[in-house]
């Protein structure tokens, strides 16, 4: 084995950095997706939310508030499974997106990040690799969900449109996962990542027409729940499964989306390279 | 080849720091640090924790921006040609490290395939560095099971994976007991025998007398001292005369009589009874041949007389002004009993 020669190309040094090809983005990418899944096959465990939480949180709204929310919605339970299940879809996509954050945060703390950040790779790959593994997590509980509302009750009537609320689902996620992962870099340690993402979480989720429909709710909160990106997705999600008005919630989400991208996908890699 | 024969004349610089200055708020990390390291030597970076040694090692592998200064290694700029630089460097230490969660293989492979290796050969190199660094049994554990050792045999393992040209060690044995430090210390200088240049920052005097051919020693951001070992040992002055009676019970009269003529050097006679002997500083041929003479005067029989350089703590002392270890950096002294053993 022999050390590289020191004499590299004279040419090659009086230029400033060399770029780093698509390939090699790819392939960098690659190889620390596959770094994250080893990770859940170690510690399959590691799954037990991305599990559970479909279940748990099916069961227990669909059982506890069902019956009385239903009857409000000029039914029952059965009426509500219908009216809760694909706000589920965009409860989990914010829930779990959280994940990704305290996962960086570890890894700062772990010293492997240094190894990464001295390799001569894109810094963007870290952070690509980290939202893919996720989002395939996300989707994974969302099978999870699906095969739980249909034991409840529910009704897959219209495929297409489920395939394009996952899909809605899943770019709404993704653009959120750029907030954690922003969190995940600055903040210090997993546990505050985990309880400044609950404070974030909490309003948004239960401040929705998630698990209720909004016209009860005081005028204040009703226009919170009409810009909150949560109640256009799951209403969004509701018109594309279940049937009723659309676009306007579909557009507004993707605005959300795209808008969240924009802003925080250049804030959390500035803010990964920099980190010192 | 424990020691690297730096007589190479007209070796190009691995490492070249000029005037590199860091500071964190009031605190100054580096304040103008120049240093060179030569082609295929090992260049340890000495100094007591806080004097600016992992910052400096951050800034050659690129973790972190210096304020001003000019720093290139393998003759890229840490500044503008971060990328390139990254392409020759290996880092290992107490802040870079491997995956817990992954076994030893994959660790390296994935490095392997993070530097742009085709599957195969990424495989292949880490078969290779598995074998070489005795981690073949372990390759399918994850290294959260690997003890202390292995751990750093891995660290060390996956900075070689790219056929760096330059290897930052930093502190590579901080934490290590006495036997695993020897054997991370034997691999660097396997390592070191292939011809790579390493620039190492250490806490501990004997590491840097094991491993390094020249010492940059640096305190509080500064370069206080730089040179050959022997050379900055000889730069400070004076031996240490170790005197061992026949009879052990000779030893205290002994010292007593010596530090009662007078004739030493700047510190009292030290007893050292472990190795049953007299540890006598001194300064001159003529303190030494008087020492000699009034141990022979007492009619004492000797059975060993040695002339030794300072240790570098001493050499450390008579720089600062302060010590250089804490107290709780004990370990060295460990290591000789271990060795002793």
């Amino acid at each position: 084995m022999s050390a590289a020669t020191l004499t590299a190309d004279s040419a090659a040094k009086s230029v400033d950095d060399v770029r780093i090809p698509l390939r090699g983005h790819l392939r960098h990418t690659g190889a620390l997706i596959r770094r994250n899944l080893l990770w859940i096959r170690q510690d399959p465990e590691s799954m037990a939310d991305a599990l559970l939480m479909p279940v748990i949180f099916t069961l227990l709204f669909v059982f506890v508030f069902g019956g009385s929310i239903g009857q409000a919605l000029g039914g029952g339970q059965d009426q509500y499974v219908q009216y809760v299940i694909p706000g589920m879809i965009a409860m989990m996509s914010m829930t779990l997106s959280q994940g990704v954050g305290t996962g960086f945060s570890q890894d700062f703390n772990s010293g492997v990040m240094d190894r990464f950040r001295s390799l001569p790779i894109g810094r963007g790959s870290v952070l690509f690799a980290k939202i893919s593994v996720e989002l395939m997590r996300m989707l994974f509980a969302t099978t999870v969900l699906m095969l739980v509302s249909v034991a409840v009750g529910f009704d897959i009537t219209n495929w297409p449109g489920l395939f394009a609320t996952v899909a809605l689902a899943t770019a709404f996620a993704s653009s959120i996962m750029w907030v954690f992962l922003t969190l995940g870099v600055v903040m210090k340690s997993a546990q505050s990542v985990q309880a400044m993402g609950f404070l974030v979480l909490f309003p948004l989720q239960f401040g929705s027409s998630i698990f209720a429909p909004t016209t009860s709710m005081p005028g204040w909160l009703q226009t919170f729940t009409d810009y909150n990106p949560l109640s256009t997705l799951a209403d969004a999600a509701r018109g594309l499964m279940v049937g009723g008005p659309v676009a306007h919630d579909l557009w507004v989400t993707i605005g959300w989306s795209v808008a969240i991208t924009a802003v925080m996908a250049p804030v959390a890699i500035h803010k990964f390279r920099t980190k010192s | 080849m424990t020691r690297i024969d730096n007589n190479r004349s007209g070796a190009d610089i691995a490492v070249s720091v000029r005037g590199l200055v860091k500071h964190y708020g009031e605190t100054k990390a580096l304040d103008g640090v120049d240093l060179d390291v030569r082609e295929g030597t090992v260049m340890g970076v000495l100094g007591p924790n806080g004097a600016g040694k992992t910052t400096l090692v951050r800034i050659l592998s690129t973790l972190l921006a210096p304020d001003s200064g000019l720093a290139t290694v393998a003759g890229y700029d840490v500044v503008r040609q971060p990328r390139q630089l990254r392409r020759v460097i290996g880092l290992t230490g107490q802040y870079a490290s491997v995956d817990e969660k992954l076994p030893g293989w994959e660790n390296l492979y994935m490095i392997g395939r993070l530097l742009d290796l085709p599957r195969k050969e990424a495989r292949r190199r880490a078969d290779e560095l598995l074998e070489r660094f005795s981690l073949t049994e372990a390759a399918k554990r994850p290294a959260s099971t690997y003890s202390g050792g292995m751990r750093r045999r891995l660290d060390l393992a996956a900075s070689m994976i790219g056929h760096p040209a330059v290897l930052f060690l930093d502190e590579p044995t901080t934490g290590l007991d006495p036997r695993t430090r020897n054997e991370v210390w034997d691999e660097v200088k396997r390592m070191v025998g292939d011809g790579v240049t390493v620039l190492l920052t250490t806490q501990y005097m004997e590491e840097a007398e094991q491993l390094a051919s020249e010492l940059t020693v640096v305190d509080r951001g500064k370069v206080i001292a730089g040179g050959g070992i022997e050379e900055l040992k000889a730069k400070v002055g004076g031996r240490t005369l170790r005197v061992r009676p026949a009879d052990p019970l000779h030893l205290r009269p002994l010292a007593g009589h010596l530090d009662g003529l007078g004739i030493t050097g700047l510190a009292t006679t030290v007893v050292d009874p472990e190795s049953g002997s007299l540890l006598v500083p001194i300064l001159s041929d003529e303190q030494l041949t008087a020492v000699v003479g009034a141990v022979t005067a007492r009619g004492i029989t000797v059975s060993s007389i040695t002339t030794e350089l300072p240790s570098l703590d001493e050499v450390f002392l008579s720089l600062t002004g302060h010590r250089a270890s804490a107290p709780q950096d004990t370990v060295p002294t460990e290591t000789r009993e271990e060795v002793a053993v």
